[in-house]
């Protein structure tokens, strides 16, 4: 029997060690897993690169585990949303290493390494700083960045419902970067509003199959 | 020099509205490009797309509260258009990158004659850096669309032979409409104005402007 179903949020996130890689979903606040977040925050995992969007804006989710100095790598494509000062001041004091990748080109790493592939040609970024040490070429007229597929080994992501074998819808602009950070990591954990019996998500209504996620757990489940 | 009048951040962003043409596809960036969703929301159906994985989306009517998980790419908050969809945000980006996008309509720091746009990075080692969404967008979009003062707060060009800024793109800008004139690069010629402030002199664009600039043969008079 397959049940993927987290006894609580620490459990859910108690296999993360220290330097583990972690991509979190989330575009600003709109699909951002905080309860997650703060599992892991209390959980002490340290020396992480976290994978996001985002930087973290105000004192939680994000900017609380940079604030408590958990992190030690972010990879991300706007770490100067406003309210960002967490971040801005351990960048500033050159405390966080800052790989930063366009958006697209982020969430197509991911999608790729997800997905088995190999690096890819982007025109993204072409003749700019961020191709800068990439193999560029050029294809029926233009211009194309070879870029690295990307896989994590842990994700945390907010979804909407789930069942026990780990199919996820999502809410509204919610899904963002969900999906693709459930292929792309080895162990998906998401967190969700809704715990439904197996059979109660229409097939067609899944937007990440099971077999991508690894933990559900509630969002209010703190054991 | 005599004093300058220069177009509104209104009359800018209602100028480019005027342009975007019916059944387009348009995705808007932050500052005067968002003024310009505001413009759009008339007559026309342009489809506003938001990189999170919005496609068909509006401004909050007064009086109607947020929804966390409906935002814009700034950030704020925003509401769905009977017809809209929202998708996962690699197909979103897919959009962006894939020519499916009719235009991007974006601020910048600098652009230059043969297309190059700086808009993410003044190269201040001391300053955050942000790249988000704007170096897919350029790089795939039909049209992009540039709005911006045409100087700096102190008074310098920001149209140059070349951009000194960190790129965003390179050879990728369609046109530009500034606080003084509308101007399409066009390959070989590189910034060709069309369409000229009302009360202000060929001569008092180029003096304020670092490249050559090139005329249409009937340059259109924009209205303050």
């Amino acid at each position: 029997m397959i049940n993927k179903v987290a006894a609580s949020l620490s459990e859910a996130v108690a296999g993360i060690g220290d330097g583990a890689s972690v991509m979190v979903s989330g575009f600003g606040d709109s699909g951002l897993p905080i309860e997650l977040t703060h599992a892991l925050l209390e959980q002490g995992a340290t020396a992480l690169t976290i994978i996001s969007n985002n930087a973290g804006t105000g004192d939680r989710a994000l900017a609380a585990l940079l604030a408590a100095g958990r992190v030690r790598k972010m990879v991300c494509t706007y770490p100067k949303s406003s309210g960002a000062h967490v971040f801005a001041s351990l960048y500033k004091a050159g405390k966080i290493e800052l790989e930063l990748v366009p958006q697209g080109t982020l969430l197509e790493r991911m999608r790729a390494g997800g997905s088995g592939l190999g690096p890819f040609y982007t025109p993204t970024g072409y003749g700019t700083p961020i191709a800068d040490g990439k193999e560029q070429r050029i294809h029926e007229g233009r211009g194309y960045v070879l870029e690295q597929p990307l896989r994590a080994d842990f994700a945390l992501v907010r979804a909407y419902q789930a069942d026990r074998w780990g199919n996820l819808t999502y809410r509204l602009a919610g899904r963002g970067f969900g999906p693709v950070m459930c292929m792309a990591a080895r162990h998906a954990i998401a967190q969700v509003d809704d715990l439904l019996p197996l059979g109660s998500i229409a097939p067609e209504a899944v937007v990440t199959p099971g077999i991508f996620v690894a933990r559900v757990v509630r969002k209010d489940n703190h054991g | 020099m005599a004093e300058i009048k220069r177009l509104s951040r209104e009359r800018l962003a209602q100028i480019v509205a005027s342009e975007i043409p019916d059944g387009s596809y348009v995705n808007v960036g932050l500052g005067i490009p968002t003024l310009v969703a505001r413009y759009l929301n008339g007559s026309k159906e342009v489809i506003l797309h938001s990189e999170n994985g919005i496609l068909g989306l509006r401004g909050l009517l007064e009086g109607e509260t947020g929804d966390v998980d409906l935002i814009n790419a700034s950030k704020e908050h925003v509401q769905l258009v009977p017809g809209s969809s929202i998708c996962e945000q690699a197909t979103s980006f897919a959009m962006m990158r894939g020519g499916h996008l009719d235009a991007t309509i974006l601020g910048a720091f600098q652009v230059a004659p043969n297309g190059d746009i700086a808009s993410w990075s003044t190269g201040d080692p001391e300053s955050v850096p942000g790249i988000g969404g704007a170096m897919d967008l350029v790089a795939g979009a039909k049209r992009v669309i540039v709005t911006m003062e045409h100087t700096t707060r102190d008074g310098k060009p920001k149209l140059l032979e070349r951009c000194s800024f960190p790129l965003t793109g390179c050879a990728v800008v369609t046109s530009i409409y500034t606080d003084l004139a509308a101007i399409d690069v066009v390959q070989g010629s590189g910034f060709v104005v069309r369409g000229l402030a009302q009360g202000v002199s060929r001569e008092q664009v180029q003096a304020l402007t670092g490249a050559e600039l090139h005329w249409c043969e009937s340059v259109a008079t924009l209205s303050h």
